[in-house]
């Protein structure tokens, strides 16, 4: 028998120890990701859905079977309700699964997401059944919209797909995770461990990445990095952090210092240079 | 010979020819008539016709028709 995780993350539901989410995307080697994927600790994965090619070998679909990790389809490459619904219930056939990343995007260059398409989907695949993880904009508002819609989890985006920008707006991402009653899971744009840190710290319930670890020189390095930083991140997030503040506080006794032979020679006031072998 | 288009190219398969005898020869191998494969574990493939999803449980008896537009989905790495 296992013990219950402390602080486990949940989803529609169901139970997952480990807080970062792992896509699949972006390494030529199925070798390479498998490591990657298993230096992560993530026990949930991204695929894309695509017409088969004859001849695959080892697939992307054994392959996460074999190591257990569930599979969250997604709905990459959709510019609309209509495409995204289509490919919705694909990745439920397919898939075996009602979960469902909602991406609708709004063009290639950015692939910002296309959030009136986006809350149109969410309506009908919730409809129909599905537990919608909403790929959307860091816009408050419409993280909200999303939850009202019956979405499972709001996913905001930190920088566009693929940048590795980091978080561009910690205060919006901090005020729908303030605000939300359903998860909140930062995607996109993380570029490397700070940022994934920062995203727990900023109140988020996991973080989903991807290009930052197929695509850095070392994947499993990268990937063991960003399975530190959320675990971090969220110790740190409920830990209580001191305020911020603009003078020091000493964390030495500032009494029973030794004499000097010099009392002058204490600096004193708002502004003091530092002095040698002090 | 029945034409159809499979994955987006033109494709022939014998008359009487159901979408679960498409789908086993088109991956190599052999389903059952539940569309799942006969050497256990799962599939991992949805099918669409004409851009409509037709559940696993109903390709042992639908028939591929004439003209039909069939794609074979399976998963591929993606964010």
């Amino acid at each position: 028998m296992t013990t219950p995780h402390p602080d486990p993350l949940l989803l529609d539901g169901a139970e997952f120890s480990s807080r970062l989410i792992m896509g699949t995307g972006g390494l030529s080697s199925l070798h390479t990701l498998e490591q990657a994927l298993l230096a992560s600790g993530t026990e949930l994965t991204t695929v894309a859905l695509r017409r088969y090619a004859p001849g695959q070998g080892d697939t992307l679909f054994s392959l996460l079977e074999r190591n257990g990790i569930r599979i969250l389809p997604n709905t990459a490459g959709c510019y609309t309700a209509r495409d995204a619904l289509l490919t919705a219930e694909l990745g439920r056939e397919a898939l075996e699964t009602d979960w469902v990343k909602l991406e609708v995007i709004a063009d290639e260059d950015t692939l910002l997401p296309d959030v009136v398409e986006l809350l149109d989907a969410t309506e009908q695949l919730v409809a129909r059944g599905f537990k919608v993880f909403a790929y959307t904009s860091d816009d408050p508002a419409v993280a909200h919209r999303l939850e009202d819609l019956g979405a499972a989890a709001v996913m905001p985006l930190g920088a566009p797909i693929g940048t590795g920008l980091g978080i561009l707006n910690p205060h919006n991402i901090e005020l729908i995770t303030s605000r939300a009653d359903v998860p909140v899971v930062l995607d996109a744009g993380i570029g490397t461990a700070s940022e994934a840190a920062l995203a727990m710290e900023l109140g988020c319930d996991a973080v989903l990445l991807a290009s930052a670890v197929t695509r850095a020189q070392d994947p499993v390095a990268m990937a063991t990095a960003m399975r530190h930083a959320v675990a971090a991140g969220r110790l740190a997030a409920g830990a209580g952090r001191i305020p911020a503040r603009r003078h020091a506080v000493a964390s030495s006794p500032m009494t029973g210092l030794v004499d000097t032979d010099d009392p002058e020679d204490v600096p004193r006031g708002d502004w003091a240079p530092v002095r040698e072998g002090r | 010979m029945t034409a159809i288009t499979l994955n987006g190219t033109p494709h022939a398969v014998p008359e009487d020819t159901t979408i679960v005898d498409l789908v086993a020869e088109a991956i190599s191998r052999p389903l059952g008539p539940d569309g799942r494969p006969l050497d256990g574990g799962r599939l991992g493939m949805a099918v669409a016709v004409d851009a409509v999803v037709l559940p696993r449980s109903r390709w042992y008896r639908t028939p591929v028709v004439e003209g039909q537009s069939i794609e074979i989905i399976t998963a591929v790495q993606g964010g």
